[in-house]
């Protein structure tokens, strides 16, 4: 078995018992990266010196004793986290040469702390703001299952590095199902916590009320792993839970008899298609013959969650972004003749256009005349749907829906009708509105592309909803499926 | 609701956008599809519901007034696309 087929565990052991260095599974990553990624674009920067240097320090570490389970073992760093002296774009003209003064707590607990090694950045649609990766300024990420499709979005790059194995496992970021569709996409299983479990500091903000960091790997064990290791409280972010967090390993092996799984009826009415319907359907059957009760449930405000959601994110976003004026960082106009132009101009020449149409969104509901009908009404909206996940979890332990409608989709596809795009984003926007975690794990195969579905969990169940992902996974084969052009 | 490129450059210039005037009537379209997708929230009843900002019930930490942060002021500068003497420059704005 090649080093970037093994799971993390795996990996953990043979760095343990020195059957490879850190440096040489560094170097054998970055040698993948060199052969494969000028076929997908998913790494924007890749940083080597970084890379082998930590890979050295973590090889002294596993010498000398006290190093951790994650010791040497290389990440992928979606590029909307902060890192310190390397360039953190997040796919906008805007910050592409910003070079982050700062570390994201994040980034601190993977690399200073659990001594983990840091390929690169990877790409993502422009400010996290796109479900297809075709927003991003350096360009659309491919998805490794098939060239001509999208990988999804917004962490195109994270799930296209993971899933053509050029990196065992990416970090990503969640504002209305940005981890979950593209892992959907790319047969990866991707993770977000409950809202304030992760840190956001040093996460460069798109809707901060919505936005939570997680992970994308090739199993639930892998992302249980770095989860538990990014998890936390952390006084740096404001809205950062302090609550400790729970053991999210040594659970992962317990039975899901008896488990009550709720279906909402409002996620299996039209809309998806029958590939998806029918792998969704042979999940729920292996739950089933796994010991799980399954039942039907509603969440009747579910439906009206993605018009929520372009009213909420894109006013969080308006707000957000403004902080990106020409004045202290990013791109700077050369032509401004007074303060307003520099404004303007900076703004208009940085954002593309995905960007601009959610700045101006967000300023039209937040306007004076529109504030009542559109952010108000969709604040009351909002709590609709947050009382219709508290309703069901009354009587479910899980709630299980699809993740995406349909596969992957062709570039250009959706890219000139906005509407059609956010639409994509159907089953996975809830979760987000509501904050409770949520995740996609494989499935199967529609017509040779993956198939996904999604897991949602009460708030602070993280380690319920890894529980059952992983025995499912015991129990099915699809994750172990990689895309056979980049074995 | 829909919004006439006159709108669009109105909520452009509130944002500080300055707009290529060829994408103006595109973007009038765009808009007026995603206000239009919108606007069945104003259907909802929401008679008595309170407004959710944020999905968990959180307040204020407050912390001791100490001095937490280390002064890094040439770091934060070190990207800044104008300074002079610590200070970031802009045009002039005072005649």
């Amino acid at each position: 078995m090649s080093l970037h087929q093994l799971s993390l565990t795996a990996m953990a052991q043979g760095l343990a018992t020195r059957q490879f260095s850190s440096r040489e599974l560094t170097q054998h990553y970055l040698a993948r990266i060199a052969q494969f990624d000028g076929q997908l674009n998913s790494f924007v920067t890749v940083t080597p010196e970084i890379a082998l240097a930590q890979a050295d320090a973590a090889d002294a570490r596993l010498a000398a004793g006290g190093a951790g389970l994650l010791t040497g073992i290389p990440i992928a760093q979606k590029d909307i986290f902060c890192t310190e002296g390397v360039r953190t774009a997040c796919g906008s003209k805007m910050l592409d040469k910003f070079v982050a003064p700062y570390d994201a707590t994040i980034v601190r607990k993977l690399h200073a702390d659990s001594g983990m090694v840091m390929l690169g950045k990877v790409n993502m649609d422009e400010f996290a703001m796109g479900s297809s990766n075709e927003t991003s300024f350096y360009g659309p990420v491919k998805n490794p299952w098939d060239l001509s499709r999208v990988p999804g979005g917004s962490s195109g790059g994270s799930v296209a590095c993971v899933a053509a194995g050029l990196a065992p496992v990416a970090t990503a970021t969640d504002t209305g199902g940005s981890i979950r569709q593209p892992a959907a996409f790319t047969n990866l299983t991707g993770i977000k916590p409950t809202y304030g479990r992760v840190s956001r500091y040093g996460m460069i903000a798109f809707a901060s009320s919505l936005d939570q960091a997680g992970v994308v790997a090739r199993s639930t064990e892998d992302a249980a792993l770095i989860l538990q290791a990014m998890s936390g409280f952390d006084a740096l972010d404001s809205t950062s839970i302090e609550r400790p967090v729970d053991d999210l390993v040594s659970g992962l092996g317990k039975s899901i008899k008896g488990l009550k799984i709720g279906l909402p009826k409002e996620y299996f009415a039209d809309g998806m298609s029958a590939g998806v319907r029918a792998c969704v359907e042979a999940a729920i059957a292996q739950l089933k013959a796994l010991g799980a009760v399954v039942s039907e449930i509603s969440l009747p405000n579910a439906p009206l969650s993605v018009p929520t959601y372009y009213v909420v994110a894109p006013a969080e976003a308006s707000s957000n972004l403004a902080r990106m004026d020409g004045v202290r960082f990013g791109h700077r106009s050369a032509e401004a003749k007074n303060l307003e132009e520099l404004y303007k101009k900076s703004r208009g020449e940085g954002f593309g256009s995905e960007v601009q149409r959610r700045i101006m969104i967000g300023t039209y509901v937040l306007s004076h005349g529109y504030y009542d009908a559109y952010y108000l009404q969709a604040q009351k909206v909002r709590n609709l749907i947050y009382q219709d996940f508290k309703r069901a979890y009354e009587t479910v332990d899980v709630i299980l829906a699809p993740t995406t409608t349909g596969t992957a989709f062709k570039f250009g596809d959706n890219s000139d009708d906005p509407v059609a795009m956010y639409l994509n984003d159907i089953y996975t926007i809830a979760a987000n509105l509501a904050g409770i975690p949520a995740m996609s794990l494989p499935c199967g195969f529609s017509e040779g592309l993956p198939v996904g579905f999604q897991l949602m969990g009460n708030y602070f169940d993280e380690a319920r909803l890894l529980n059952v992902a992983h025995q499912y996974q015991q129990a099915t084969a699809f994750h172990t499926q990689s895309p056979k052009e980049f074995v | 609701m829909s919004l006439s490129p006159e709108q669009v450059q109105q909520v452009a210039h509130l944002a500080r956008l300055e707009l290529k005037p060829e994408k103006t009537a595109l973007y009038a379209q765009q808009l007026s599809n995603i206000l239009a997708m919108v606007d069945q929230l104003t259907a909802v009843d929401t008679t008595g519901v309170m407004p959710m900002a944020h999905p968990l019930e959180l307040t204020q930490r407050l912390r001791p007034d100490v001095v937490s942060e280390p002064n890094r002021r040439e770091a934060y500068q070190a990207h800044a696309p104008a300074i002079e003497a610590g200070l970031f420059l802009v045009p002039k704005v005072i005649e």
